[in-house]
């Protein structure tokens, strides 16, 4: 015990991202001391990969736009399976979030009447994301670390130290989240972590922890994630007695690169399709028009001629399919690739060398010529990219009340941001990311700024040793994993066993999904999982990414598990969730959410069903009768 | 673990071989591998010594994916810090050949096939362990430079600032921080009794940013941004060589376009006694 | 932070002995900057300090214009204009050379230039240098460098004095109109090129809009700003071809005036 440093603190967020900076931020406002841990470097989380915008109907291009609108396409992208109420609370709220952003210093692209200029965007019937450039998520993230430093430099100037109200732990990585008595569901007491620089390890006490730890796209092998993305919030939730929501739908984004082999599955923006950009396969033809499915058709255009006058004129014009929802790209790229009409490395082209002159195209993509220009030798002024689908986002996560991003069950716990569930129903729009980051992210850490300043300090729930003591040897296993594997079998690789997961979750639970496939994902998945136990790494505590890789295996191998399961009991394709076997959507299934939950850790992962709450009337009233049909059983539709 | 370099695993990043074959005859197509040579630093800053490593290096690679392979098959406990591996985050800093580089933009191709690369950590900090030094100093320099001051008067939604204001604060607000420009700078890479005085380029950039930003009112608050950057952060240390423009990895003409400004701007303050008048007159009539 | 987790007692640097540990070849730039530099300044110093052939009509060197000195060569329309009086013993070059020599002194890219090359301040990107306390432009007399705007308003002024001699040029050796001959020419391009690395100077730059916070106010500056701004990325290049054009106008002049060459005349 005595090596474990122990510090008490009133919130503690776990992920320095969009959401957990705003967490913070909030947190801090309302008076109370606030630590954030994250796993980078401050200012490096996967946030700044965020290129297109942040949607909110603020109805700057068009004044026509406001939160109905968005809210209406925000559950058109989801197939209706969003929590309603989150996703109006986000339409509601991304306005002022956004807006709140310019008073500590963002500087966004500018209308000409000088106001925040905002860009198309797949699903999103006006323009609508406030944007820099193609690197938004950077502008939000370092906004949001500088507002940090700007409070830190207030209580500097009262207290002589810039930490005491508000504190980053950087590149360190939690663990375990403590409850009251160690069992899975008691209150929140703080959390478990490492220090990764020197493997020292830290306890801070906290009666509200917010989990803003992103996705889990590494349990892919073609991600845009970074290595980060190991579903350590998800885990962390489930362990700590919460449950998961949707965990079957992933997206994965149309358009990441192919080529080269080492960058491949690197985000390519939407933006790219948003300002022009067209897709074609290997014959030259622009596919999308053959794949615009029937509850789409009203919007999108039919024909080049229509789709290319909607740039200059989207009054009079409907939309090109490129610019569909995500998952309906994706689908069409994997098809053209399959049926043979591929690029030359296994994806289709993307071309706006052709669309836009080479000027404009550097003023408006500059991170995207960059990284082309730099990772892959293409100058994308002159020639088409070569891109095909990537993990990239995962919509389901813990789950949480809409107001208040409280965990479900567990009283202290709150989640924002990706690791939480609900909001984006079965598919997510580009843009709602980061809008869902702001606006939840400061609804967690309101709420949780609200559950601690609540208890009296005497009435703080507080981890015992012994929970400390299980969490620190749990941590330290894989430096004794050979001995405690016992019986003879042999000491395992982490890195092997990372390899193996990613290429099953990659082949199996992918982007088209077959019950037989996905039997034999779990089985792996079980296998992989007895063999995590003998993990056995080398070398010393201090900056050791083996240590690092054995112990995040964990919460990757539970998040794939609660994936591949939801998604085999799921026998409808939705959004980002596509059955072979199961084609069509299925409005039975629309009312239903699949829980992960993890009521006995050693006997694994366990599935539930629960009916979705059923939508306000003033809300229903937003859509057509007709459109409702296609979603909705004809039980809920009288 | 295995030593051999056969082994296909691939470490945290993808490994190129799975792929061709996993992906089923797509033809993501890397061509034969050839042996690379690296020198990395491994240890601590004092006792810490190259070491030599050879492995496989495939077409299109970066110094990285060398780095991860070295990990994943010769030594599970190398420590580097990454994150994006796409040249978006700056955590990947560290020196190729003795010039400051992100190791996640540097390909392969830059270097002849025989050419032996050596790989150390940032010279300008202290190392933690390997290719891992301590960036704390810039963290510590950051709360150095008064945060953006809200404009009074203001609301949320009712900034107005036209394109062509808000351009050169954005091309600083391209920075990833990966800190280069501060680990090339001579001053404190060279004289360590600088770092107390000087704030680095980056961080004279963010100064040179809100001086720039066309709604702060620092100068409501009796901040004076150029000044200061002359007298509390070390501007008149630089001497414009432009080594933080040259290894920039995201193209910022820091020197032109922040650093030059900022010393003008500075100039105006201290030694141009006619904008020093012209500014005290026109500031008296604001008073009256 | 970050510092703040660690165990152990502070870190320290690697203690990698080499100054530097590049291995392409570093120092090519320095040492050619600084030969080019030589060779200017030997070549500049002994025809400033010369007094003679510095007008052949109807060209002045420009090292010798205007010519501020009574004991200037007579030159029909200037650029002779006697405000230093008989006692002034030297080269009448040196009495105006000061402020193009301070121009360039003072200017951003020339103090890039003798830091890396004469002074090893640092040599190169990533490679040490030598001096063992550095204090920048802090103190005297790199402080002076300041000044660098005072130099660019005189450099204007020179600027425009080189002007009239280039539209003096426009004569034969009789002073007759309308004549042109290589030398027009040569202080034709001459004349464009001071102009564009004058103006493209940054502090130019900063006076016609740079200093301003709000550009959408100053409609009619910022386009001058923006148009500075594009000549001051190629300030490099325009300090090294003014350079060189200065130095061939008065090697021209120079054989003209030792009868080395004739001036070919166009018409």
């Amino acid at each position: 015990m005595s090596n474990v440093a122990r510090q008490t603190w009133d919130v503690v967020v776990v992920g320095a991202g969009g959401a957990g900076l705003r967490a913070a931020i909030e947190a801090r406002e309302q008076g109370l001391r606030t630590a954030v841990i994250c796993k980078s470097l401050f200012g490096k989380a996967h946030t700044v990969m965020a290129e297109g915008g942040i949607a909110a109907s603020m109805g700057n291009v068009n004044a026509r736009d406001d939160w109905r609108t968005h809210f209406r396409d925000t559950l058109r992208g989801g197939k209706f399976l969003n929590h309603w109420r989150m996703a109006e609370l986000h339409a509601r709220e991304a306005p002022d979030r956004v807006w709140e952003l310019e008073t500590w210093g963002a500087l966004f692209d500018r209308t000409r009447d000088g106001r925040i200029s905002q860009r198309n965007f797949g699903g999103h019937e006006y323009p609508r994301l406030a944007h820099v450039g193609d690197r938004t998520g950077l502008e939000l993230i370092r906004t949001l670390q500088q507002r940090v430093v700007a409070l830190q430099q207030e209580d500097f100037r009262e207290s002589g130290d810039h930490e005491a109200r508000l504190r980053i732990f950087q590149e360190c990585t939690v663990t375990r989240v403590l409850t009251e008595g160690g069992v899975p569901g008691g209150r929140v007491a703080g959390v478990f972590g490492y220090a990764r620089e020197s493997g020292t390890f830290l306890v801070l006490d906290a009666p509200a922890v917010v989990l803003a730890t992103g996705g889990i796209g590494k349990s892919f092998k073609v991600t845009s994630n970074s290595w980060e993305y190991t579903g350590d919030g998800h885990a962390l939730a489930l362990l700590a007695g919460a449950p998961l929501v949707n965990m079957e739908f992933v997206q994965f984004h149309p358009t990441g690169m192919v080529w080269p082999p080492s960058v491949k599955g690197i985000l390519v923006t939407e933006s790219v399709r948003g300002d022009g950009g067209v897709l074609r396969n290997s014959a030259g033809r622009r596919f999308m028009f053959d794949y615009v499915p029937e509850v789409f058709r009203a919007q999108y255009a039919a024909d080049e001629a229509e789709a290319d006058g909607w740039y200059e004129d989207p009054e009079h014009h409907r939309r090109p399919p490129e610019l569909l929802p995500r998952d309906e790209v994706a689908r069409a790229i994997n098809a053209e690739v399959k049926a043979g009409r591929g690029s030359p490395h296994g994806g289709v082209f993307l071309d706006v060398s052709t669309r836009l002159p080479a000027a404009e195209i550097e003023r408006r993509l500059p991170s995207m010529h960059h990284q082309f220009k730099q990772l892959a030798d293409v100058d994308i002024t002159r020639e088409p990219m070569e891109v095909g689908p990537t993990c990239h986002y995962v919509m389901g996560g813990v789950d949480v009340d809409p107001d208040t991003a409280a965990a479900t069950g567990v009283p202290g716990l709150f989640a924002a941001g990706e690791v939480a569930g609900g909001m984006h129903g079965s598919n997510r729009l580009g843009g709602n990311s980061l809008s869902d980051l702001l606006v939840f992210g400061r609804r967690a850490g309101l709420h949780a700024a609200l559950h601690a300043g609540g208890l009296a300090p005497a009435r703080r729930p507080r981890a015992g040793d012994a929970q400390v003591a299980a969490a620190e040897a749990e941590a330290l296993r894989p430096f004794g994993g050979a001995e405690q594997a016992g019986g003879g079998a042999e000491p395992e690789n982490p890195y092997t066993i990372h390899t193996e997961l990613q290429r099953t979750m990659n082949d199996l639970v992918g982007i088209i999904r077959r019950d037989a496939e996905m039997a034999e994902a779990l089985e792996r998945l079980a296998a992989l999982r007895a063999r995590a136990e003998r993990v056995a790494v080398e070398g010393h505590r201090q900056y050791n990414p083996g240590w690092h890789l054995a112990l995040d295996l964990r919460n990757m191998l539970l998040v794939s598990e609660c994936v591949a399961l939801a998604a085999r009991e799921r026998t409808e394709s939705r959004g980002g969730h596509t059955r072979d076997d199961h084609p069509a959507m299925d409005p039975a299934w629309r009312r239903v959410n699949l829980l992960c939950a993890l009521p006995e850790p050693a006997a694994g992962v366990r599935l539930t069903r629960r009916g979705l709450p059923a939508m306000r009337a003033d809300l229903l009233d937003l859509f057509e009768r007709e459109e409702l049909a296609k979603y909705l059983t004809e039980e809920e539709l009288t | 673990m295995s030593d051999s370099t056969d082994d296909p695993t691939g470490g945290p990043t993808d490994d190129p071989r799975a792929e061709a074959t996993a992906d089923g005859g797509t033809g993501a197509g890397a061509g034969p591998p050839r042996r690379a040579r690296l020198r990395i630093w491994r240890g601590d800053g004092p006792s810490g010594r190259l070491t030599d490593y050879t492995v496989d290096a495939h077409e299109g690679e970066v110094v990285l994916d060398l780095i991860h392979r070295v990990q994943a098959t010769l030594a599970p406990d190398l420590a580097v810090r990454w994150n994006c591996k796409a040249g978006k985050c700056g955590s990947c800093s560290a020196e190729i050949n003795g010039r400051p580089r992100l190791l996640c933009m540097t390909r392969m191709s830059l270097f002849a096939p025989d050419e032996v690369l050596t790989v150390t950590p940032m010279r300008t900090f202290p190392v933690i362990r390997d290719l891992v030094t301590d960036v704390g100093f810039n963290y510590a320099k950051a709360r150095e430079i008064p945060a953006f001051v809200p404009p009074r008067g203001l609301g949320p939604g009712e900034y107005r600032m036209s394109q062509e204001d808000v351009a050169r604060s954005q091309e600083f607000r391209k920075c990833i921080e990966c800190f280069l420009c501060q680990d090339v700078c001579h001053v404190v890479r060279d004289h360590e009794e600088n770092k107390e005085s000087f704030a680095g380029p980056r961080f004279l950039m963010r100064a040179a940013e809100l001086d720039t930003h066309p709604l702060d009112a620092a100068g409501e608050r009796g901040l004076d941004r150029a000044r200061d950057a002359q007298k509390e952060h070390g501007l008149g240390f630089c001497n414009i060589t432009k080594c933080c423009t040259e290894v920039c990895p995201e193209s910022i003409r820091i020197t032109d376009n922040a650093l030059i400004p900022l010393k003008e701007r500075a100039v105006d303050r201290a030694y141009d006694p006619l904008v020093w008048l012209g500014s005290r007159i026109r500031r008296r009539r604001r008073d009256d | 932070m970050a510092t703040e987790t660690a165990p152990n007692a502070p870190a320290s640097r690697a203690a990698i002995g080499a100054r530097h540990l590049r291995t392409d070849r570093w120092w090519l730039a320095p040492a050619a900057t600084a030969l080019a530099l030589l060779t200017f300044i030997g070549y500049a110093s002994w025809r400033a300090f010369s007094d003679a052939d510095y007008y052949a009509a109807p060209y002045v060197s420009p090292f010798y214009s205007p010519c501020l000195a009574e004991a200037c060569e007579p030159m029909r329309g200037g650029p002779n204009w006697a405000l230093v009086g008989e006692w002034w013993p030297l080269s009448p070059a040196l009495v105006i050379l000061v402020f193009p020599l301070g121009f360039r002194m003072t200017c951003y890219y020339y103090r890039k230039a003798y830091y890396r090359s004469f002074w090893a301040s640092p040599p190169a990107c990533g490679v040490a240098e030598p001096h063992r306390s550095y204090s920048g432009e802090r103190r005297f007399p790199l402080i002076l460098n300041n000044a660098h705007r005072y130099f660019f308003y005189a450099s204007a002024v020179i600027a425009c004095v080189l002007t009239y001699d280039t539209v003096l040029g426009f004569r034969d050796e009789e002073y007759a109109w309308g004549h042109m001959g290589v030398g027009t020419l040569l202080f034709l391009v001459n004349i464009v090129l001071v102009w564009a690395y004058t103006l493209s100077c940054h502090s130019c730059r900063h006076a016609m809009g740079g200093r301003l916070r709000n550009f959408s106010r100053h409609p009619v500056r910022y386009r001058l700003w923006t148009w500075v701004s594009r000549l001051t990325g190629r300030h490099m290049a325009l300090a090294w071809a003014s350079l060189i054009s200065l130095g061939l106008c008065d090697l021209y002049v120079y054989l003209l005036a030792t009868d080395v060459i004739s001036d070919p005349r166009l018409f």
